[in-house]
C-alpha cells in the first residue's frame, strides 16, 4: 500500500481531530464547533505527516463496516476471556499451565500489528510479550497438549490457529 | 427508577465485581506473568462496566445525554491504553530476568533470543580473524 | 442509594487487596502491576463520584488522571527495562 497524496492525508487528519473534539466537548454549540474546526485545521497542518500514511482510503465504506462489526465481536471475546479468568481465579485448585508460545501473523502494516497485539492481550488467557517482524511471542495461561510438540512448524501452526486467526479476518480488511 | 438507571446500576455492579476478581487474582497467582494475565483483563472489563454503567445511570437519573458521550470517551481511552501498559510491564519483567513459575511448560521467547544472539556472534568472530 | 454503598465497599476491598501486593510483592514489577491496577480502579471511582456530585466536569478529571497514570507506568517500565 503506497502513500496517499498530501491533501488526502491532511483531510483525514482534520476529520479525525474534529470528531474527537466533538466527543470531548460533548456539545453542539455553534461557537464551540467553529473553534474546534479552526483548531483541527491548524493542528492537522503540523501533525499529518506522522498521523497517517493511507489518508482518506481509511474511510472506505467496507473498512468502516468491518470496524463496526469488529466492536461487538471483540467485546464478546473479552467477556468470554473474563469468565475464563474468573473460573481460574475462583477455582480452589488454580488450574493454570502457563508458557510462552510463538505465533505468526499475515498482517503487514504497523497499525494492524498494534491492534492485533492489543486484541490478543485483552482476550482469553493471553498477553503479547514481544513482536519481532511477523512473529508474536505470547504468554498463554493454559497451553494445550497439541502445542507442546518438538516440531517447530507444528507448534507455530497450532498456536496461530488458536490465538491470531480469529482476529485476523477482521483486522486484515480494516488495516491491511 | 427506570430501565436505563437499572441497566446502569447492574453494569456498575458487574464492573466492581470484576475489580474484586482482578485483585483476587493479583493475590492468588504464583508469579508475575500470571498475575498480569488475570489482573489486566478483569480490571479493563471492570472499568468498562463501571464507566459506561455510570453514564447510563446518569442519563436515567435525568442528566443530559452528554454524560454518555463523555463516559464512552474515558472507557475507550482505558481500552486502548491498558493493553499497552500491560505489554511494556510484561516485557520489562522478562528483560529484568524474573524467572517463570516452576509449572511453566514452554518458553519459545528464550529460544528466540538465544538463536538471535548466536546469529550475531559468528559474524563478529569472523571479523576478528 | 444502598447500591452505591455495595459498589464502594467492593472497590475498597479491591484496593486493599492490591495494597497488600504493593507492600508484599517480591519484585519491583509486582508492585508496579498492583499500582497499575489501582490507578485503573481509581479512574472508575472518579467517574462514580462525578455521578454522586452530579458534575459532568469531574469526568474530565478522570480522563486526565488516566492519561497521566498511563504515562507514568510506561516511563517506569521502560526505565526498569533499561531502555529509557
Amino acid at each position: 500500500m503506497g502513500e496517499a497524496s498530501k491533501l488526502s492525508r491532511y483531510l483525514y487528519t482534520v476529520i479525525v481531530l474534529f470528531v474527537i473534539w466533538i466527543m470531548l466537548t460533548a456539545s453542539l454549540d455553534p461557537q464551540e464547533l467553529e473553534f474546534g474546526f479552526i483548531a483541527s485545521l491548524i493542528i492537522a497542518a503540523f501533525t499529518y505527516p506522522i498521523f497517517t500514511t493511507a489518508g482518506l482510503s481509511n474511510l472506505h465504506p467496507k473498512k468502516v463496516a468491518y470496524a463496526i462489526a469488529y466492536i461487538p465481536y471483540f467485546l464478546w471475546a473479552m467477556i468470554v476471556a473474563n469468565l475464563d479468568v474468573a473460573y481460574r481465579v475462583l477455582h480452589p485448585k488454580r488450574p493454570i499451565r502457563p508458557g510462552i508460545v510463538k505465533c505468526r501473523t499475515v498482517l503487514r502494516t504497523d497499525t494492524g500489528k498494534l491492534s492485533l497485539a492489543n486484541s490478543i492481550t485483552l482476550t482469553p488467557g493471553t498477553i503479547t510479550l514481544d513482536v519481532d517482524g511477523d512473529e508474536y511471542f505470547v504468554h498463554w495461561i493454559w497451553v494445550p497438549d497439541e502445542a507442546l510438540t518438538d516440531n517447530e512448524e507444528e507448534h507455530v501452526k497450532v498456536s496461530s490457529a488458536n490465538i491470531t486467526k480469529p482476529f485476523e479476518k477482521f483486522l486484515k480488511v480494516i488495516f491491511g | 427508577m427506570n430501565a436505563l438507571s437499572i441497566t446502569g446500576e447492574v453494569l456498575v455492579f458487574i464492573g466492581t465485581f470484576f475489580y474484586f476478581l482482578s485483585t483476587l487474582g493479583l493475590i492468588r497467582m504464583p508469579d508475575v506473568y500470571n498475575r498480569m494475565q488475570t489482573s489486566t483483563k478483569s480490571a479493563t472489563l471492570g472499568s468498562l462496566g463501571v464507566i459506561i454503567g455510570t453514564g447510563l445511570w446518569a442519563v436515567g437519573k435525568g442528566y443530559s445525554p452528554a454524560w454518555i458521550v463523555q463516559t464512552v470517551i474515558v472507557a475507550t481511552f482505558l481500552l486502548l491504553t491498558n493493553p499497552i501498559s500491560a505489554h511494556t510491564l510484561i516485557r520489562a519483567a522478562y528483560k529484568t530476568g524474573i524467572p517463570m513459575w516452576a509449572g511453566s511448560v514452554v518458553d519459545k521467547y528464550d529460544e528466540h533470543l538465544k538463536a538471535k544472539a548466536q546469529a550475531e556472534e559468528p559474524e563478529e568472530e569472523g571479523d576478528e580473524e | 442509594m444502598i447500591g452505591l454503598a455495595v459498589y464502594l465497599s467492593l472497590i475498597a476491598i479491591a484496593t486493599l487487596l492490591s495494597t497488600y501486593r504493593v507492600f508484599r510483592g517480591p519484585t519491583t514489577i509486582d508492585r508496579l502491576v498492583a499500582v497499575d491496577i489501582m490507578t485503573t480502579i481509581t479512574t472508575g471511582l472518579m467517574v462514580l463520584f462525578a455521578l454522586y456530585y452530579g458534575r459532568m466536569i469531574y469526568i474530565s478529571v478522570a480522563l486526565v488522571y488516566a492519561i497521566l497514570a498511563f504515562g507514568g507506568v510506561i516511563a517506569f517500565a521502560r526505565y526498569l527495562e533499561g531502555g529509557l
